[in-house]
């Protein structure tokens, strides 16, 4: 997971937040674990926030950045 | 980690060890390294291997005692190889001359050897090769004139010693012949050479040795006395050779290059400043604790020359080479999926582990491998000396856990199961119904009274009919899991829980169902007599009553916690037996190996240990037989047909109880309060509020299967769903009509793809992640 890049931006498409009913779009988010916090992209509501992670980010990219964190 | 116990750990691994033939081998020639190339094909490479050992190729070739021969281990599976020849052939395919070049010396010496033979000529090469100036005076009118004597042209060609001495110039080694040292101060004398240079080696015989007697003094055989270990002599900057004679009192050139090689090391430590005895390792030829399991391979013959008298051509040559088994030990290795993964061998994992174990700063590129032993002891029953890499990876884990290193991925899932089984609502310790003491507690396991809760209550019911003084209920959990993931504080706070639980039912004898239990009691509770259901059953005779039909033999699989107990595996084998089930062994019963879950492997490192998995129970066609429901599940979770012990006598007929399916993470904590709730409403008249009803969720089958192997539980998604539904944050995909949400629980981001269908839920699909991840103002 590069810091900035936009992630899981193919799996936008269609998204709706169902409380805001807006569509969801790329933006800046926080990604923290275990004490280490970086911005990343990803889809999120520009209403209230909810931030989207998709299923091949968690089991991709985002899975090895948590391993990379709990070996340092 | 300790550095003292990691010594010796990592000591107690042999396959660092020098195979037979290197170690009887003075110079320890790579005889393996060399067979290898040469049963290949690759003479040059061979070769090459050859000549980075011996500094005489061509000669050693013809003239060596190969005192290696002798030690082949070959020799019991066919006939020992016949390396001299193949160093021949060697040497006869690949011999392009020396191509050695002295290494750059910024400060060389001078050095003067006194004698021309092997062992001088050997110290010269050597000294030469280093960067030194290196003069040899030879008193008679040509080098090597022992062999010239001893040995007739057929076996050492001239052509082999005018190709070695070739070599020798190409390194800058001159040679002065008919130049006779003697002692005193003379142009040929002692003093006058140790005056024009930095050390001197007197390579010398017997007979020439008496030269120096008035300077020198001699050793028994008329040599000069040096000291066995560094050559050195009495004289400051004088070193001497001089054991020639090999172990049945023969001359032995192969000794008589390897004195000459020990001076030199000697000289050279000398002319460094260093010390001559610290870290020697050129001690000569010894025995070999290489472990070689001989049996492994099959009986092959030697190859035999079509030619005697020209040896072997180079097919003979690489056919007989291709008979080194080579010698390795690699015998847990080649037992073990979780060893032979991480691609080398004990004694490499052990400083992997420990030097991981110290990284300050930087990656722990170990981690994994540490928790993804399952600590089943395997290793430790199969290795020579018992090295247990479970111990070693226990050590580290506890380390990880008291640095708060431990990556909290590997052990979060279990360790919150564990917790779940100690739960108020899953635990139960109690007297039968009715009285107020027990003899003995029941105590079936976590695993078993998730995977088959019938057998418990069967089991128990039994146990009360045939024991006097009452058989209590205990339904918790033992702790291992606490113990396997290195959480020592934890462990002991579940140690001490169940030592109150069996304090408050009277200090009861424990009979187990489980050989975790059985094991965890034994370790880590001496104050608890603990026993085996099985040994107990095989004791007090089984129930009554129609049982399953088993027609064929089944293939008994011993759980890794049984390793080393064999009054229970036995006791199982008699009950079979009593049963009238035919059994086949797989291997023994302490040599198996664990079913992946031992350790928490599976949970740290999956695919490990579906190998593990897929290696037993590709062992044999027939049905397996365990006797821990979690071997039993594990194996019907791959596709394995497995009955447990519990079935064959509790089941009852009809059933097809190696057919029944694992019930995955979700249905075993169900089935966990379920007991508790079933023995408290029917057994004890308690009533009890029912549970609030759950959500009205449909997971499909393969849904199902998938979360499990992200070990998401059905509990997880429905959480995340009620609360989805509750608070309206959730997204939708209006293509699909479905919703996906997600909802933090501890440590975890669960996310849910579900549709909205007839009152109810069908999930589609889940995962989860560990980040936290929140939009930025």
């Amino acid at each position: 997971m590069t810091p900035t890049a936009p992630e899981g931006g193919a799996e936008t498409a269609g998204l709706i937040c169902a409380a805001c009913d807006r569509p969801l779009v790329v933006g800046r988010v926080r990604a923290s674990y275990l004490g280490q916090s970086f911005p990343v992209d990803l889809p999120r509501c520009p209403g209230c926030g909810f931030v989207y992670v998709s299923e091949d980010l968690a089991g991709g990219k985002m899975l090895a950045v948590e391993q990379a964190l709990e070996d340092k | 980690m300790d550095a003292e116990q990691v010594k010796l750990w990592e000591g107690r691994c042999v396959e660092e060890q020098p195979p037979a033939c290197v170690a009887a081998c003075p110079l320890h020639l790579d005889v393996r390294a060399m067979m290898g190339k040469t049963a290949a094909g690759d003479f040059a490479g061979a070769f090459a291997v050859y000549a980075r050992f011996i500094p005489f190729p061509a000669i050693v070739a013809h003239v060596c005692d190969h005192p290696c021969e002798a030690s082949c281990r070959r020799a019991e599976a066919g006939g020992g190889l016949a390396i001299s020849a193949l160093e021949r052939a060697c040497v006869e395919e690949a011999h392009v001359g020396s191509r050695r070049q002295p290494q750059r010396n910024r400060r060389p010496k001078r050095v003067a050897v006194v004698g021309a033979g092997l062992a001088g000529l050997a110290a010269a090469h050597d000294l030469a090769l280093k960067g030194h100036a290196v003069t040899v005076f030879e008193a008679d009118a040509h080098p090597l004139e022992r062999l010239h004597r001893d040995f007739d042209a057929d076996r050492l060609p001239p052509s082999a010693i005018a190709a070695d001495l070739g070599g020798l110039a190409m390194l800058g080694v001159e040679i002065r012949c008919r130049s006779r040292i003697g002692a005193g101060d003379g142009p040929l004398g002692l003093d006058t050479l140790l005056e024009a240079h930095d050390a001197v080696l007197l390579a010398l015989g017997p007979g020439p040795a008496l030269a120096f007697s008035g300077s020198l003094p001699l050793d028994g055989d008329g040599r000069i006395a040096a000291d066995p270990a560094t050559s050195a002599t009495v004289l400051p900057k004088v070193f001497s050779t001089g054991r020639l004679l090999g172990s049945d009192g023969a001359y032995s050139p192969i000794r008589s290059v390897h004195d000459g090689r020990r001076a030199g090391e000697s000289i050279e430590r000398f002319l460094q400043g260093a010390s001559l005895t610290a870290a020697r390792s050129d001690e000569g030829a010894g025995p070999s604790s290489l472990h070689v399991n001989i049996a492994a391979h099959g009986s092959v013959p030697p190859v035999v020359a079509a030619d005697p008298s020209r040896g072997f051509d180079r097919t003979e040559a690489m056919a007989e080479a291709a008979r080194c088994f080579p010698c390795r030990c690699l015998e847990c290795v080649k037992a073990c999926d979780y060893l032979a993964h991480h691609g080398s061998y004990p004694k490499r994992y052990v400083r992997e582990i420990y030097n991981n174990d110290g990284i300050v700063m930087g990656n722990r590129k170990s981690n994994r491998m540490i928790d993804g032993c399952t600590l089943c002891g395997q290793c430790a029953e199969i290795c020579p000396t018992g090295l247990d890499m479970g111990e070693v990876c226990l050590d580290a884990r506890r380390s990880m856990v008291a640095r708060d290193k431990m990556p909290p991925s590997h052990h979060d899932f279990a360790l919150r199961a564990m917790a779940f089984a100690r739960s108020p609502a899953a635990t139960l310790a109690r007297h039968r119904p009715g009285r107020g003491t027990s003899a003995a507690v029941f105590f079936p396991g976590c695993q078993l009274t998730a995977s088959a809760p019938d057998q418990v209550v069967a089991a128990w019911d039994h146990l009360d009919a045939r024991l006097p003084g009452g058989v209590g209920l205990m339904l918790d959990c033992c702790g291992a899991p606490a113990e396997w993931a290195g959480r020592v504080v934890l462990h002991a706070e579940v140690r001490a829980s169940l030592a109150a639980s069996w304090e408050a039912l009277g200090r009861p004898r424990v009979i187990t169902a489980c050989s975790t239990c059985l094991q965890m009691f034994t370790r880590h509770h001496p104050e608890i007599a603990a026993e085996s259901l099985w040994t107990v059953l095989a004791a007090v005779g089984l129930p009554d009553g129609p049982r399953p039909a088993v027609p064929a033999p089944l293939a008994i699989h011993d759980p890794c916690t049984t390793r080393g107990v064999p009054a229970v595996q036995r006791a199982v084998r008699g009950l079979a037996a009593t049963l009238g089930v035919e059994v086949v062994e797989l291997g023994g019963a302490d040599l198996g190996p664990c079913c992946g879950f031992g350790g928490l492997a599976e949970f740290a490192d999956r695919p490990v240990a579906d190998r593990i998995v897929a290696r037993r129970i590709g062992e044999s066609a027939l049905d397996y037989l365990a006797y821990c429901a979690t071997c039993r599940d594990v194996f019907a979770r791959a596709g394995k047909r497995t009955l447990h012990l519990g079935d064959l006598i509790f089941a009852g007929a009809g059933a097809d109880p190696a057919g029944r399916p694992d019930p995955g993470p979700s249905a075993r904590r169900a089935a966990r309060l379920g007991l508790v709730r079933r023995l408290k409403r029917e057994r004890w008249g308690e009533t009890m509020d029912e549970p609030s009803p759950s959500l009205a969720l449909t997971v499909p089958d393969a849904v199902r299967l998938d979360m499990e192997r992200k070990l998401i539980l059905i509990e997880d998604v429905a959480q995340v769903i009620a609360r989805a539904e509750a608070t309206g944050a959730k997204l939708k995909t209006p293509e699909t009509g479905r919703f996906v949400a997600n909802h933090r629980i501890g440590e975890v981001t669960f996310w849910v793809d579900y549709a909205v269908a007839d009152g109810g839920f069908v999930v589609a699909r889940a995962w989860a992640h560990r980040m936290q991840v929140e939009a930025e103002p």
